[in-house]
């Protein structure tokens, strides 16, 4: 099957600045697929190009096997679009907003059912200015599925959300890969990435630095495991024979177990072994911010 | 087509829920309607108004001046405002062809442009005994030139000042200018030296010659036409150059 976005060594520059220096992935169907980096990484104007809405510099570009760059307007009409920084006018209300858009599509998709879909029903004579971030969030999201989309690009859309409509978003962005959508999604916050995407590309200065599974990452690039238990019994040196396992640290009761692999399984039999029970074994690993950390702090110090 | 005819609508109705542009685009000719006919009278005076009485001279006038104020008024700060805030940028990633924005403004402001001229000419007609226009189809014709003019204008405007705010004192120093050297102000012919180059250079006194004639005389300007009609279409050509969306 054809990848839904392709995208082959883009690069593009605003006069001297260079934004994206070397950005290369795929995107496949009905994938949630993330790019993720620290602000000022090339992110926006990597999905931007992707739009058509910025002209790319250079680099080969496809989306639903249609060029950016010269299909932008056909483009566009066929995907949907979450942009940051982007607003309806105030006094607009929306129904309206809805029912505008979808005049645009021929063939569109039923705004009420959407409307329904996105917890704004009730809402529908309520002007832009009026409503909440979280339901303006719901609004543009139902605004970006109005024409039908096979795929969607979400830019930053938790920005300026609290906590909890926060989650709500999440369950949006799962609820519309559900619904059989393709799914770019924009973002600088790791437990955003790492609880939603299947596969994601961490950009950094305008390159990827690394590309794959949230969890794939991670034992790719932070793979050690730490375990911590607390004893009262004098010797646990015999940890170190474990295998996969490289430090034991004590500090009081406290004990903390470093190493790569199963060793937690293998740390908790070799305490069983020797009459060691403890009752608040528990493993810590390393998490998206561990591996993106690392990795952006490396091209730190390349540059 | 669908498009357009929802956009236009839409927009009709947001301009109708902005109190301040309606007060000005429908109310302030009235006013002035009524302070400059206090002051003249319509005794007609040989010497200037080529004869004709100052309120059914100045009528047409006012007529163009409601075109100028929702062209170089309303519509650049509404563009420029819409862009600020990004919703051209949200109506580009809908794949909103830029002639319906475009469009869209012009079919409202014509709208609007209609309503209000028509409250006006009545006003004038019925309270300060304004003689019936001589060609009423004349009257549309250079009426409708005009209003796409400004249109057109406005439309230029809104797309090269970036922001709202410069959109608006650009526009509304433009319409003042107008105001007295275009027509409205001063009899034509008191017009020399610079004023009479800011006066050739404004072009509402091109709009408020072809009123005046189609609504005094019944007559109509080929020479006033064809400015009008270039400065739509150079306004147009600049607009499809250098639109921005964001």
């Amino acid at each position: 099957m054809t990848p839904v976005v392709t995208v082959e060594h883009l690069r593009k520059a605003y006069g001297a600045v260079t934004a994206v220096e070397d950005v290369s992935f795929t995107v496949e169907e009905g994938e949630i697929f993330g790019v993720l980096g620290p602000n000022g990484a090339g992110k926006t104007t990597t999905v931007e190009c992707l739009q058509g809405l910025r002209r790319a510099d250079g680099g080969t570009l496809r989306v639903l096997g249609l060029d950016p760059r010269t299909q932008g307007r056909e483009l566009r009409g066929r995907i949907g679009s979450q942009l940051q920084e982007s607003a309806l006018p105030d006094r607009i209300r929306v129904w309206e907003a809805l029912d505008l858009f979808a005049s645009l599509t021929p063939g569109a998709a039923d705004w009420r059912v959407l409307m329904g879909q996105w917890g704004l029903t009730g809402k529908e004579k309520a002007s832009f200015a009026s409503l909440s971030g979280g339901q303006r969030q719901r609004l543009f999201v139902a605004l970006a599925l109005v024409n039908d989309p096979k795929v969607v690009f979400l830019d930053e859309m938790t920005t300026g959300l609290d906590p909890a409509l926060r989650r709500v978003a999440w369950d949006l962005v799962e609820a519309i890969r559900a619904r059989g959508t393709t799914v770019v999604l924009v973002t600088h916050l790791m437990d955003e990435a790492e609880r939603l995407c299947d596969r994601l590309a961490i950009v950094d200065r305008g390159r990827v630095v690394a590309m794959g599974s949230p969890q794939g990452l991670i034992d790719l690039h932070a793979p050690q495991v730490l375990v911590h238990f607390s004893t009262s019994a004098p010797d646990v040196d015999f940890l170190f024979r474990v295998p996969g396992v490289e430090t034991v640290e004590r500090r009081g009761e406290q004990v903390e177990v470093a190493g790569i692999g199963a060793v937690l399984a293998l740390v908790a039999s070799a305490l069983v072994e020797r009459g060691i029970i403890p009752t608040d074994l528990r493993t810590e690993r390393a998490t998206l911010e561990d591996v993106f950390l690392r990795l952006t702090a490396r091209s730190q110090g390349a540059a | 087509m669908i498009a357009l005819r929802r956009m236009a609508w839409v927009e009709l109705k947001l301009f109708l829920r902005e109190p301040l542009t309606v007060v000005f685009a429908l109310v302030l000719p009235l006013i002035i309607l009524v302070v400059m006919s206090g002051v003249f009278g319509n005794t007609p005076d040989p010497e200037f108004y080529r004869g004709y009485g100052p309120v059914d001279f100045y009528t047409p006038a006012y007529v163009g001046l409601v075109l100028a104020a929702i062209g170089v008024v309303s519509i650049p700060a509404h563009l420029a405002g819409n862009r600020e805030r990004g919703v051209l940028r949200r109506f580009r990633a809908s794949s909103v062809p830029l002639g319906v924005v475009v469009g869209a403004e012009a079919l409202v402001s014509l709208v609007i442009a209609l309503v209000s001229g028509v409250v006006l000419g009545v006003c004038a007609i019925l309270a300060y005994g304004v003689g019936a226009p001589a060609s009423p189809l004349l009257l549309v014709a250079a009426f409708l030139l005009s209003a796409l003019m400004f249109a057109a204008l406005g439309v230029m405007l809104g797309s090269l000042i970036p922001t709202a705010r410069a959109a608006q004192a650009a526009g509304m120093m433009l319409w003042f200018l107008m105001l007295m050297v275009g027509g409205p102000g001063p009899p034509p012919e008191t017009l020399t030296g610079v004023l009479g180059v800011l006066s050739h250079a404004a072009p509402l006194t091109y709009a408020s010659r072809l009123l005046q004639e189609a609504w005094l005389k019944g007559g109509w300007s080929w020479a006033d036409t064809g400015i009008v009609a270039a400065i739509a279409l150079g306004a147009s050509l600049v607009t499809a150059r250098f639109f921005r969306w964001e």
